[in-house]
């Protein structure tokens, strides 16, 4: 059984923060020249894209990655659980949504991510279509 | 012409044909077709992008129609057949009848949502869920988990005062009544209701609950309320509106029918009490 303990699942998020801190300098000396392909692709223009992630939260691993989206429903942000697309959303007020927590919006990629864990309960997603 | 009611209101009798309209449509497959549906929209409905069944304007008209739809089906198996409405400002908790054995059944199993008792159950061997986002085939509830409260009257009647329909940008962002009422802005009606229930009723999926469709005629009546309330208030926009859904523009998937044409509920259904 590969399910983490709690404190390894803790030490990932630390180690995927101080990774975040990296790429939130390297991203705010980019931000100049961002495209307007850029701010379509989010949708928003004055929200920055949100940055990657990956830990394991409640024994599945989760990821978040700008510019790699299901772009047949018009995604930026492509977050995935253990490696199956989870379909997310962003709210013109720059928080998100998914097709599982559909109704409830958090504040951040991660955060749907972590509500889809708890939702989902173990069970795996169904590949989009 | 169909009469909805209030589900609190049904006889025995008016209950058990209703569940077996709802069975025999699950076992004929149209049933499914509309939660394909259903997500389709809620999948591609986006705030900066095409959207027609939620956040925005045709929320309110989209969802008028797609319930006439169903109502239609339902009626094809048992022509005495009407979608009942849920005023969850009443019936509020999960000991209301609704959840009942004889209706719906109640609120999921701790351990995995699952839905025990009732018609709608898997153990019961009629409803399965087949148009899913996830790889669990039972119907599931979480009722009042997730969210501790359904909306009050009081805050109904705080979103049915604002005289505006809808504005600019058309969205979720929106100020006015339809936003407030789908509830991604202020006190949030609907989508908090959605929340309240849990299990797939939180999802894209959410059609997959046969709660959904007593809660979607609920949200329908509040819309014929607010109407009546506001006479000199026509929905907008009204044309020229990039990715939104105008008075007179056709709405996808039907593409013959237009909000104009949804507006006066009482030439498709009447209520038992008045709008």
């Amino acid at each position: 059984m590969s399910r983490p303990t709690r404190r390894q699942a803790l030490g990932a998020t630390a180690g995927t923060l101080a990774g975040l801190a990296l790429a939130g300098s390297a991203h705010a000396s980019t931000a100049a020249a961002r495209t307007p392909s850029d701010a379509a692709r989010t949708g928003h223009e004055g929200h920055d894209a949100p940055e990657a992630f990956d830990e394991v939260f409640q024994g599945r691993r989760i990821q978040g990655a700008p510019g790699a989206g299901h772009m047949h429903h018009g995604g930026g942000y492509a977050v995935r659980i253990d490696g199956q697309e989870l379909h997310v959303m962003q709210n013109a007020d720059g928080t998100w949504i998914s097709v599982v927590n559909h109704y409830q919006p958090s504040p951040t990629p991660r955060a749907i991510a972590r509500a889809a864990v708890v939702e989902l309960q173990g069970a795996t997603l169904v590949p989009l279509a | 012409m169909a009469v909805r009611k209030n589900q609190a209101h049904l006889t025995a009798a008016e209950k058990r044909r209703l569940v077996d309209a709802l069975l025999q449509l699950k076992r004929n497959g149209k049933y499914d077709a509309f939660v394909t549906t259903h997500n389709a929209f809620i999948m591609s409905d986006t705030d900066t992008g095409d959207r027609v069944g939620h956040r925005s304007p045709s929320f309110l008209p989209w969802h008028r129609r797609f319930l006439i739809e169903f109502e239609q089906a339902l009626q094809s198996v048992d022509p005495s057949v009407t979608v009942p409405y849920w005023d969850w400002t009443v019936d509020r908790t999960p000991s209301s009848s609704l959840w009942a054995a004889d209706f719906l059944g109640g609120t999921g199993r701790s351990r995995d949502g699952q839905v025990m008792d009732g018609p709608f159950a898997q153990s019961a061997g009629g409803w399965p869920v087949n148009v899913r986002v996830d790889g669990r085939t039972y119907l599931r509830r979480a009722l009042g988990v997730n969210v501790a409260q359904l909306p009050t009257r009081a805050e109904v009647d705080g979103v049915l005062a604002m005289t505006t329909y809808d504005t600019a940008p058309w969205n979720s962002a929106s100020d006015g009544f339809r936003n407030h009422l789908e509830g991604w802005r202020g006190v949030n009606l609907h989508n908090r209701v959605h929340v309240w229930v849990g299990g797939q009723m939180g999802t894209g999926a959410s059609p997959n609950d046969p709660v959904f469709w007593m809660h979607h005629a609920f949200v329908d009546k509040l819309w014929s309320q607010w109407q009546a309330m506001h006479p000199g208030s026509p929905y907008l926009p009204t044309a020229g509106t990039r990715d939104v859904v105008d008075l007179h523009d056709t709405m996808r998937p039907w593409n013959n029918v237009t909000p104009a044409d949804l507006l006066d509920h009482t030439r498709y259904y009447t209520y038992d009490t008045a709008a």
